[in-house]
């Protein structure tokens, strides 16, 4: 293994496994508010319980999520030095207000876990306010700067050094916006079917228990309402791409000849050297009708690009298709879902029919699944540009020989890390609490793990 | 010259200083957890260990965002030292935030996992063991950059990855911080243990800790001669020297008179001025340099435009941070003594609870 290969795995595995536990901070923290105001709201104890169990959950998942990304802002030098020198001054600020926005939730989060009987019940509401918002702000300001590499803006180049360098406008980059919608939608979807689907599986072996019903019916309305305007980002992405990325688009669509009115390939192999997606369900216009909202628009083809400026096509290809399929059955379960709470509603059927109850189970793991497909194709697309048109991948890493040795110590100790978290959480939901609606009271000690 | 990159810099130093006073005492408390195995009588050995968990509970995430502000505000600001320092120290560095997560994720997991003994001890240990190296790694990394073992040639690092750390002056000031978080911890933990017993248990740890300190001074000074003369000789010659040996020598001594005489408040106070001048010692004399020989706040600061608008960032952000500081701090840590009842001080190391 050379040693950019190295560097990038080292860098691929870091924050495929951050982004796990980022988007639980991000999501995890409104749900359990939820739970929190439904209780203050209705005096209703199962809404305490819901409250605090998820609360345990989002203090495993947010450590986690800390310390491996304490571990990425490391790697950002310890990798690819050359890269930080050049980028930190244009985009160190959405860093700067990012560390910020981690304060703040380290902070009420530290109140909000600890502090259930030192703070008014008022104030403790507010911490959890405050973490899922300080959540969501961490998130934002981050993909900022990763929407930066994708389209650089807010500098210049004068006699071959960087000039003019304006943070704010590198801040308002055109992937910004985007990308910033479509990853906070990304983690409130995957984050609430996965949870859903944990109470769902519950719910089929214990029917009927309070104490799962409401918490798949948060659960679901969090992710089942980010799966449905998730397709909406993906558009204004999909848009920004074709004019921005072209080269990126092309790759996801297997795209290789410029063409009017051009089709969309679902599916197929894309053959990089006959320069042709073979096997794939064309349809006609569609290409041209989501990349520039007009059927006859020209859609650049990777052809128009030099051979050494495309990203392994396949790759962004697959898991461009990955992804959507994800997400396009999340979309699908979440309406099936609406359907639910509006017949529930209108009182004429329970939420936790069976097959319902199984098709959220079947969803529960596509959102991270998206998740990380989707962040494939942001990347790897990107590639071979760690600044998309401005610096190459190769010529930002760091001479350190032998980089294959903290890839392979990372790896190890992250997948200790991730069966140590899947074991406690296992844990966690295996003593779930029994309520029934007959005896609104806990019936087998309502599952206190630790006393 | 008080221009805007010397601001920066110096909110880096205070920053630091923040991770050291806060974030260097929890791993201080991991250091006395795994010493607690000393304690012969198991309660007490338990008693001693639950106090630790339960002061750095609430705090350690919070009080460890100080170190990602210090690496935010060196690659905004300082992009070049940034860039020369991951290169030079990738190996120390790369162990120390082994260390870090090792640290952190153990410390949680003991919380929320099975609270039999062996398990509790298994996740304790990796805890421990964790917060004993990583402040040690620290101090290498600092102890590094003083050293001027870091050698550059137009922005690249010549000295290669072993040489620039690989030497005694920067082990001694490893071993130097590693003494630091402990004696802080320790009397921290003078301060919030609430029965008697405990408190004399962290008041005699706290003396030891005060003579190691002590002594690891006297080996870093002795190692400086030849290991880090740059700064050595800034630290010996210049006016302020003499009037900062004398306030941290009496604020060393401050610190274990109170400890002796049982004031453990003021002991606290004499603790953290005496840690904080140590740090603002090495501040000025390290000063004007980043990395010793060859980066300095000016030759390595980003463009003037990156450097205000981290500034007005830094104001702004401050107002949002040092409030919420002070309320964590004020729910968790004012008046341990008294103001809660038995059945919720039983509780208080968990984060969870019965109602």
């Amino acid at each position: 293994m050379n040693n950019l290969l190295a560097a990038r795995s080292q860098m691929a595995m870091s924050l495929a496994f951050h982004i796990l536990f980022a988007a639980a901070g991000i999501a995890m923290p409104l749900m359990m508010v939820i739970a929190e105001w439904r209780w203050r709201r209705t005096r209703d104890e199962i809404w305490l319980t819901l409250a605090k169990r998820w609360a345990k959950g989002t203090a495993i998942l947010f450590a986690v999520g800390a310390v491996s990304g304490t571990v990425l802002s490391f790697e950002l030098g310890l990798l690819w030095p050359e890269f930080m020198k050049f980028a930190g001054p244009i985009i160190g600020m959405p860093f700067s207000l990012e560390g910020f926005a981690f304060f703040t939730e380290a902070i009420f989060l530290g109140i909000y876990l600890y502090g259930w009987t030192r703070v008014s019940p008022r104030a403790h509401l507010w911490a959890g306010v405050m973490v899922a918002l300080s959540g969501a702000a961490s998130a934002v300001f981050v993909i900022i700067a990763n929407a930066w590499m994708n389209t650089p803006t807010g500098f210049s180049f004068y006699a071959g050094k960087v000039a003019n360098v304006d943070p704010i406008a590198a801040m308002m980059n055109p992937s910004a916006l985007g990308q910033t919608i479509h990853m906070v939608l990304a983690a409130y979807a995957a984050v609430g079917f996965a949870v859903a689907g944990i109470h769902a599986l519950a719910l089929l072996r214990d029917k009927q228990n309070l104490f799962h019903c409401r918490a798949l019916a948060v659960a679901l309305a969090v992710g089942g309402v980010a799966a449905i305007l998730q397709p909406l980002s993906g558009d204004i992405l999909g848009q920004m791409l074709a004019k921005n990325q072209p080269v990126k688009l092309a790759a996801m669509e297997g795209h290789f000849k410029t063409e009017k009115g051009a089709p969309l390939h679902i599916g197929g192999w894309p053959d990089e050297n006959a320069k042709t997606t073979r096997y794939a369900i064309e349809i006609p216009y569609a290409l041209s009708l989501m990349a520039f909202h007009d059927p006859n628009a020209t859609v650049r083809g990777l052809e128009s690009f030099p051979r050494d400026e495309w990203p392994p096509v396949k790759i962004v290809h697959f898991s461009f298709q990955i992804m959507v399929a994800a997400g396009t059955a999340m979309m699908l379960v979440a309406l099936w879902a609406a359907r639910r709470a509006w017949l529930v509603w209108r009182k004429k059927g329970p939420l936790d029919s069976k097959w319902f109850l199984r098709a959220v189970i079947a969803a529960s793991p596509l959102g991270f699944v998206a998740i990380e497909a989707g962040w494939m194709v942001t990347e790897v697309g990107r590639q071979p540009w760690i600044i998309s048109g401005v610096m190459r991948t190769a010529e930002a890493v760091t001479p350190m020989p032998g980089l294959v040795v903290p890839f392979i110590s990372f790896t190890l100790l992250y997948v200790f890390l991730g069966l140590t978290v899947l074991w406690l959480l296992k844990r966690q939901v295996a003593d779930s609490p029994r309520v029934y609606a007959d005896a609104a009271k806990p019936v087998e000690g309502a599952g206190y793990a630790f006393d | 010259m008080l221009s805007i990159e010397v601001i920066l810099a110096g909110a880096m130093m205070a920053s630091l200083t923040l991770y050291v006073l806060l974030g260097g005492a929890d791993f201080g408390g991991g250091v006395w957890d795994l010493l607690a195995a000393l304690t012969k009588e198991s309660g007490r050995k338990k008693a001693q260990r639950e106090l630790i968990a339960e002061a750095i509970g609430p705090i350690w995430e919070a009080n460890h965002v100080w170190l990602i502000l210090v690496i935010v505000l060196l690659f905004t600001c300082f992009p070049s030292a940034f860039s020369v320092i991951s290169t030079a120290l990738h190996i120390p560095l790369v162990l120390m935030l082994i260390g870090i997560v090792l640290r952190g994720s153990a410390f949680i997991f003991r919380s929320y996992d099975n609270r039999a003994d062996n398990v509790q001890r298994r996740w304790g240990r990796v805890f421990s063991i964790a917060s004993l190296i990583t402040p040690v790694l620290l101090g290498v990394t600092v102890g590094s950059i003083s050293s001027g073992r870091i050698q550059i040639k137009d922005g690249i690092v010549t000295s290669g990855f072993v040489h620039s750390w690989l030497a005694p002056f920067p082990f001694a000031v490893g071993l130097f911080a590693l003494a630091l978080f402990a004696f802080l911890a320790a009397v921290y933990l003078t301060v919030e243990a609430k029965d008697e017993q405990l408190r004399e248990d962290f008041r005699r740890r706290a003396l030891v800790a005060a003579v190691m300190v002590g002594v690891l001074a006297l080996v870093v000074f002795l190692f400086s001669f030849t290991g880090a003369p740059e700064i050595r000789r800034d630290l010996s010659a210049s006016w302020w020297t003499w009037p900062l040996q004398i306030a941290t020598a009496i604020s060393a001594m401050g610190a274990i008179w109170f400890l002796w005489t049982r004031k453990f408040r003021l002991a606290r106070v004499c603790a953290a001025a005496q840690v904080t001048l140590i740090l603002w010692g090495w501040g000025a004399a390290m000063f004007p340099y980043l990395v010793v020989p060859g980066l300095t706040i000016q030759n390595a600061a980003a463009p003037a435009v990156t450097l205000q608008l981290t500034l007005i960032a830094l104001v702004a952000g401050s107002l949002l941070l040092f409030p919420s500081f002070y309320y964590l701090f004020r729910i968790f840590k004012s008046n341990p003594e008294g103001a809660t009842s038995q059945a919720q001080t039983t509780q208080r190391a968990r984060p969870q609870d019965r109602e």
